[in-house]
């Protein structure tokens, strides 16, 4: 691959892996909220 | 009378896999990469990620924090979801969409995705094993022609299986199968992306290698930046991927509590419809298929037979030169993918439809499940009928791809210039596990509507000249075979005839909706 293509795959790979993987981490780790109002 | 409908989501990653579900299609895997190649190349990732920011994620959290607000009325669609944000009575007539693309977009999306089914069974049962690259191709030929009767029984198991699966409930059926699906679909793109990465020159009989196809992928052609028409194929294509603007994430989300974070969910949600797009759909296809017939080769088929000839005429064809054993597995692996793509968004897209006969009529599910189920059969059937004159076109262009714009639009003229941005942005942060950027307020506000303003009138030339047939006349004109000419004529009316079908659908949708309102007013229920 040349350097340019290998920047773009990497950068754009890197930044939607990071992404998903974030917030996706913290939607199996932020804790049930309380819904006083409902329950 | 109260509504039949009680259901609920059974689990916070059950609601985020579904969700993410419902977005992954197989478009992911069929359209991104064609419509990368040709937009640009790499370039085309800039105003794809630019658009997801100003107009996906906007999308996102104005359709989950409307469906959050309509479920706290007991609204679970659209017309009426949309009737409560405003005062005014015609919104819940911009709502038919969100049953209608639904309904109609089922009734096509159900057949395609009984050929993944199909070829699930035909790769098991080695139908494949030792055919040429014509008979592969020719085999798919046959199979939308309707040689046998074997595509209509996939797609009737594939009817009775959304059905079924809609009748057992959001917790006990398509949450259930999303939290199978989806795990499943990215273990498979994965092991496929690897394999299309990594192939090199004699492994699997290739000729070349696996990274030429990413190169030209993701080579930057820089001088299309500014091109108007990369722009619009990039909002176009986050805007089909993403599901908005269909009314099927409002009737997800409306089964949240009023206090329920969306904020975190649509954003993990459509994240991981990036991931699989980015990451996994621009892996497989176009790799594996430069590595067999090189950059020129994958180009011609590219413009020959698009992203659903290369994943359903070429790549079977290709599986087999990895063995036999490799054959079977990548092809279940692949074809298994695009069903869970495939069986995860028409699950959503049939939730919508017999919610709103649970709300409006208090039927029970399974009563609903079912006449969602006849429903699109009965209108699928011309699809699969009359595949070969365009009418799964004709569905997918008008439903698939024009209303999920006009609604849009709508719809975001309603959250930030009727409901208002000072509510729309309480919505939006109300219970939100992560900090909602300011800026998001100011680009729902202003941007995006502006951005979808111009997808949608820009469309307009080429909507017209579909209305209009020009370009199946000129075919006409061109055309001296008179069977061609006889074929080109029959196309135009069915063509004619499915739009004229289409329109129906949506006025008796409209319909429905008027004789539910009255219904809620007769018996005092909640209007505005």
């Amino acid at each position: 691959m040349n350097t340019t293509a290998l920047i773009m795959y990497l950068g754009a790979n890197i930044t939607v892996a990071a992404f998903t993987t974030y917030f996706f981490y913290k939607v199996l780790t932020t804790p049930a909220q309380q819904h006083e109002e409902e329950d | 009378m109260s509504s039949s409908n009680t259901e609920s989501w059974g689990s916070r990653v059950g609601l985020v896999l579904a969700m993410a579900g419902n977005a992954v299609g197989l478009g992911n895997f069929l359209r991104f990469p064609v419509q990368a190649i040709q937009n640009g190349g790499g370039t085309f990732i800039i105003p794809y990620l630019v658009c997801f920011l100003l107009m996906g994620i906007p999308l996102l959290f104005v359709e989950w924090s409307m469906g959050r607000f309509g479920g706290k009325y007991g609204h679970h669609s659209t017309p009426f979801i949309l009737d409560s944000m405003s005062k005014y009575r015609f919104w819940k007539y911009i709502g038919v969409f969100g049953i209608f693309t639904n309904l109609a977009v089922a009734a096509y999306y159900c057949y395609l995705e009984s050929w993944t089914l199909g070829y699930v069974w035909h790769s098991i049962s080695g139908t494949f094993n030792g055919q040429t690259r014509d008979e592969v191709a020719n085999f798919f030929t046959n199979y939308t022609s309707l040689s046998d009767a074997q595509p209509i029984i996939f797609w009737v198991i594939c009817l009775v299986l959304n059905t079924w699966i809609l009748s057992r409930g959001l917790s006990g059926g398509v949450e259930k199968v999303a939290k199978v699906g989806m795990p499943l679909l990215i273990l498979f793109g994965v092991i496929l992306a690897i394999r299309g990465v990594t192939l090199q020159p004699g492994s699997g009989n290739a000729l070349y290698a696996g990274t030429e196809g990413l190169n030209y992928l993701w080579t930057p052609d820089f001088s299309t930046i500014w091109s108007p028409k990369v722009w619009l194929a990039a909002a176009g294509q986050i805007f089909f991927t993403l599901s908005v603007g269909m009314g099927s994430i409002q009737c997800y989300s409306s089964y949240l509590k009023s206090r329920d974070d969306v904020a975190l969910n649509a954003m993990s949600a459509g994240w991981m419809n990036e991931f699989v797009e980015v990451c996994l759909g621009g892996a497989i296809v176009i790799p594996i298929t430069v590595g067999y017939f090189g950059v020129d080769g994958m180009l011609e088929l590219v413009n020959k037979v698009g992203g659903l000839g290369l994943g359903f005429r070429t790549l079977p064809f290709l599986f087999q030169q990895w063995g036999p054993f490799l054959a079977v597995m990548a092809s279940v692996m692949w074809f298994g993918l695009l069903f869970f793509a495939g069986i995860t968004s028409s699950l959503a897209m049939g939730t919508p439809c017999v919610g709103f006969l649970q709300d409006e009529f208090g039927w029970k599910r399974e009563r609903a499940a079912w006449a969602f189920g006849a429903t699109v059969g009965i209108l699928g059937l011309p699809t699969v009928l009359f595949f070969n004159y365009g009418v799964f076109d004709e569905y997918d262009h008008w439903a698939g791809t024009v209303s999920l714009v006009v609604f849009a639009f709508f719809e975001i003229i309603l959250f930030a210039w009727v409901f208002g941005m000072k509510k729309g942005w309480e919505e939006i942060t109300r219970g939100a596990d992560i900090k909602v950027p300011i800026v998001f307020k100011y680009i729902i506000q202003y941007v995006t509507p502006v951005i979808l303003g111009w997808v949608l009138f820009t469309s307009m030339p080429a909507n017209w000249e579909k209305i209009m047939n020009t370009g199946l006349y000129a075919q006409i004109a061109e055309a001296t075979d008179p069977a061609v000419i006889a074929h080109l004529k029959k196309t135009i009316l069915y063509q004619n005839i499915a739009r004229i079908g289409l329109l129906a659908i949506w006025i008796g949708i409209a319909v429905l909706v008027y004789v539910a309102y009255r219904k809620r007013q007769r018996e005092g229920r909640f209007t505005h």
